[in-house]
């Protein structure tokens, strides 16, 4: 030892204890490190990442970027997860068509098989919320009430009270959720597409997304019953301000000028 | 004993009559009435819907309060409709779901009562419009002007207490909304709360006080305004527009009995069905779709029906602006809106009397006048209707936005600049357009009706061939009388000594130009241009 101690104030010491500290260090991580399964995967995952790839750089790149880091038309993607891309391209709002205050729901131009495999890339860029399952988001057997109370208390803020819509502001708005398929509402509440808050599992749990699912379907959709007649849009005193004026007032004063023009007249004879 | 009388008994009907009339005296009553004369027409008959649909009002609301509970009490909703099975809900919503689902019959006369109430404050309003642009509020009539203009602010707080009732989402909304009213109010407003809510809001009282204030305060002042403001109409008589054989003091018209009354009678039925139809086509206020009221619950698209909605227009569209002195906060966003909502009612209330002042007149009016032939007046009246429409606008603005894909933030500055600006461009448009109805009017009476005949004369020339009128379409167009705008006179008098001319006397002169002066209105022909014009120099 006392050879060593008498040379630990060579020049050259501290570039030994460097070099033996790092064949330490990667000899250790050489040894632990799992090992790289990258090389020559050829499962189904990985090919439809790599199509996923050939449709995003084609139909999203230009605004997201080449690898999904993001431009100044468009935010990073990078963590957003399936469901984003699922709800997004699924409805039509991406690609999309033109910058505005709002990108709004068009006709869906992808497939299901490539809208999965877009979103697979995605996904493949960072961890996200993943694409529910029928179990997940089925309304059926939910309980239609307490999705009203859920619904009244998270959405009607900004989608009215069943779910017509509602302005926000400068030309934003939150859409008419008529129509609009369970799945995509559950993603919609999973990931907070455009302006809308996110109600992820922790806050919301999947049984309560799925009563306000419910909720929505009984109350605004093709099948709800209106038991009053016509819903007048669902929209409230407004419409019906305007129905009483133009067709209830409206057809008062036509009977009042057919009821006038009637009048007792003289016998002429 | 019998007498030769008994043999030739009086049919059933004159004995009965005669029975009344030693008790109540009806044959006077109908001798100075069942041939009072109503002038036919059908403007006149607006001011018939909105009383029968106040008839169909109180037939409604009876059958309602006989299921309706006004408690604020909590309780388990058990009745048919599913979606709401569970919730928690105060006995008044719960009642009323019971109207609409359970109650036989209950959701129809829920949606007339509610149809109706619309109609009705419609009605008042249009039927109020008619009186203000025909000048029918003129003396003697300025009373019964206000009586109205009472039944119509009644009508909208009876319609804003019954919206309330229900305690559902939306309605609890607006009584939310009318506390942040009063909460604004410097000094009183927070006691004036308490003393109303019994309490913190929303307390457990509110939907109680409604309901007395709406089934028995309100409607019983608004039948007794009611009852004066007919018997008004009969005392003073009907106005009737000009015409020939119509004069200031006569009308001419149909007997109230046998016809008026079987037209009226049978207008009133016209009308309850039109409105019935309309209720079973149409749903309206669906309560089960809201939800029941809780403070911590609010919905987008939250307006009132649409009496209310200037008032909704007024909040939405004012800054929000506020002042803190010394720990107190002065909720002008709030305040301005509340005291701008009474001004807006009371300016077109008070025209009447602002009119008469200008014109200093004080005569008796029973001719109605053509709205073109009185351009200031009915300026001012589109004017305020402009006001009061931009306002609803406002009201509405979140659903013109999305169903005109604008921005609401552009849609409140349109309010806000037009607010000012809407009544001024409609009050010079619609001056315009009465000035040039009248000089259309003075072209018809002094040139003819244009006959769209067109004649070639021998030297070539090509003219329209105008028909003259007849008799009774000059009169017609030519009755009206035309003030001349009031002069203050001379100052100073012959002996160089000046008269004081108060300020209130030059405003007054001012006025008067602006409405009767060389630029304000058209003098009508005279008999002596009519007759150089007719007189048969070729063709005109």
């Amino acid at each position: 030892m006392k050879k060593l101690s008498a040379r630990r104030r060579h020049p050259l010491a501290a570039v030994v204890v460097l070099l033996l500290a790092l064949a330490a260090t990667g000899g250790l991580y050489a040894a632990f490190a799992p090992a790289d399964k990258a090389q020559a995967d050829e499962t189904a995952q990985s090919l439809a990442i790599e199509e996923g790839k050939k449709l995003y750089t084609v139909g999203c790149a230009s605004c997201h970027g080449t690898g999904g880091q993001g431009t100044s038309d468009g935010p990073s993607l990078i963590g957003v997860g399936s469901a984003a891309v699922d709800f997004q391209v699924g409805t039509g709002r991406m690609p999309a068509q033109q910058p505005g205050a709002q990108v709004p729901k068009k006709k869906n131009i992808y497939s299901q098989a490539e809208i999965d495999q877009l979103a697979a890339y995605i996904s493949s860029l960072g961890p996200g919320p993943v694409t529910p399952t029928e179990k997940q988001y089925n309304p059926e057997g939910a309980d239609i009430a307490r999705g009203g109370d859920l619904f009244r208390t998270n959405c009607a803020q900004c989608h009215n009270f069943t779910g017509e819509g509602g302005a926000l502001t400068h030309g934003k708005y939150a859409p008419n959720l008529e129509g609009v398929s369970p799945k995509h509402i559950y993603e919609a509440m999973q990931t907070g597409p455009q302006n809308m808050p996110s109600f992820p599992d922790t806050t919301m749990p999947e049984q309560e997304k799925r009563d306000i699912i419910a909720y929505i379907q009984t109350v605004n959709s093709g099948e709800a019953e209106t038991p009053g007649g016509l819903s007048l849009g669902g929209l409230g005193p407004v419409s019906e301000g305007l129905f009483a004026w133009v067709f209830g007032l409206g057809a008062l004063i036509a009977t009042a000028i057919w009821v006038a023009a009637h009048t007792a007249k003289a016998k002429k004879s | 004993m019998s007498t030769a009388t008994d043999k030739r008994k009086a049919p059933a009907g004159e004995r009965v009559a005669d029975w009344a009339d030693g008790r109540l005296g009806i044959y006077s009553l109908a001798k100075a009435n069942m041939r009072k004369i109503f002038p036919d027409h059908w403007s006149f008959m607006l001011g018939e819907v909105a009383l029968y649909s106040f008839i169909i009002i109180i037939l409604t609301g009876v059958y309602l309060t006989l299921f309706f509970h006004p408690s604020m009490n909590e309780v388990e909703y058990h009745g048919s409709y599913v979606p709401m099975q569970g919730v928690l809900m105060s006995e008044a919503y719960a009642s009323t779901l019971d109207i609409s689902f359970d109650v036989r019959g209950g959701l129809l006369i829920r949606q007339i009562h509610h149809w109706a109430a619309l109609i009705f404050l419609a009605a008042m309003m249009v039927h109020m419009m008619r009186v203000f642009f025909t000048g029918a509020f003129r003396k003697p009539r300025e009373i019964n002007w206000l009586f109205g203009f009472l039944l119509f602010v009644l009508g909208m707080f009876t319609g804003f207490t019954g919206y309330s009732l229900p305690d559902d989402l939306l309605s609890g909304t607006g009584v939310r909304f009318m506390q942040g009213a009063i909460l604004s109010v410097p000094v009183v407003g927070t006691y004036l709360s308490m003393f109303l809510f019994g309490g913190e809001f929303p307390g457990g009282d509110i939907v109680a006080r409604f309901y007395s204030i709406h089934i028995l305060l309100l409607p019983g002042i608004m039948l007794g305004l009611l009852v004066a403001h007919l018997i008004l109409v009969f005392y003073h008589k009907h106005t009737q527009f000009a015409g020939p054989g119509r004069t200031n003091n006569n009308v001419v018209g149909m007997p109230l009995l046998p016809i008026y009354m079987a037209k009226a009678g049978g207008f009133f039925f016209l009308v309850f069905g039109v409105i019935s139809v309309i209720s079973a086509i149409a749903s309206i206020n669906p309560i089960w779709a809201l939800g029941p009221y809780r403070p911590d619950q609010v919905s987008t698209g939250a307006q009132p029906d649409w009496y209310m909605g200037f008032s909704e227009g007024l909040i939405r569209v004012m800054p929000g602006w506020e002042i803190n002195l010394w720990g107190h906060t002065l909720v002008l966003g709030v305040f301005i809106p509340l005291v701008i909502f009474p001004l807006v009612l009371a300016t077109i209330a008070v025209y009447p009397f602002i009119e008469s002042w200008v014109t200093g007149d004080k005569r008796e009016h029973h001719i109605l006048d053509r709205p073109r032939n009185a351009p200031t007046r009915t300026a001012f009246g589109v004017a305020w209707l402009t006001w009061y429409f931009v306002l609803l606008i406002g009201g509405g603005n979140d659903l013109w936005a999305t169903h005109f894909h604008l921005s609401i933030n552009s849609i409140t500055w349109f309010v806000r600049i037009f607010f000012f600006a809407g009544p001024v461009l409609a009050f010079i448009i619609t001056k315009r357009i009465c000035m040039g109805l009248q000089r259309r009017d003075k072209d018809k009476v002094l040139h003819g009706r244009e006959s769209g005949i067109i004649k070639r004369l021998p030297h070539g020339e090509f003219v329209e061939v105008h028909e003259p009128l007849t008799q009774e379409a000059l009169h017609t167009l030519t009755a009206h009388q035309q003030y001349t705008p009031r002069e203050i006179g001379p100052t100073v008098d012959e002996n160089g000594v000046e008269r004081k001319v108060s300020r209130t006397e030059r405003l007054r002169a001012r006025l008067s130009k602006a409405y009767y002066g060389k630029d304000n209105q058209v003098a009508k022909p005279t008999v002596e241009e009519y007759k150089e014009i007719t007189s048969g120099h070729g063709h005109h």
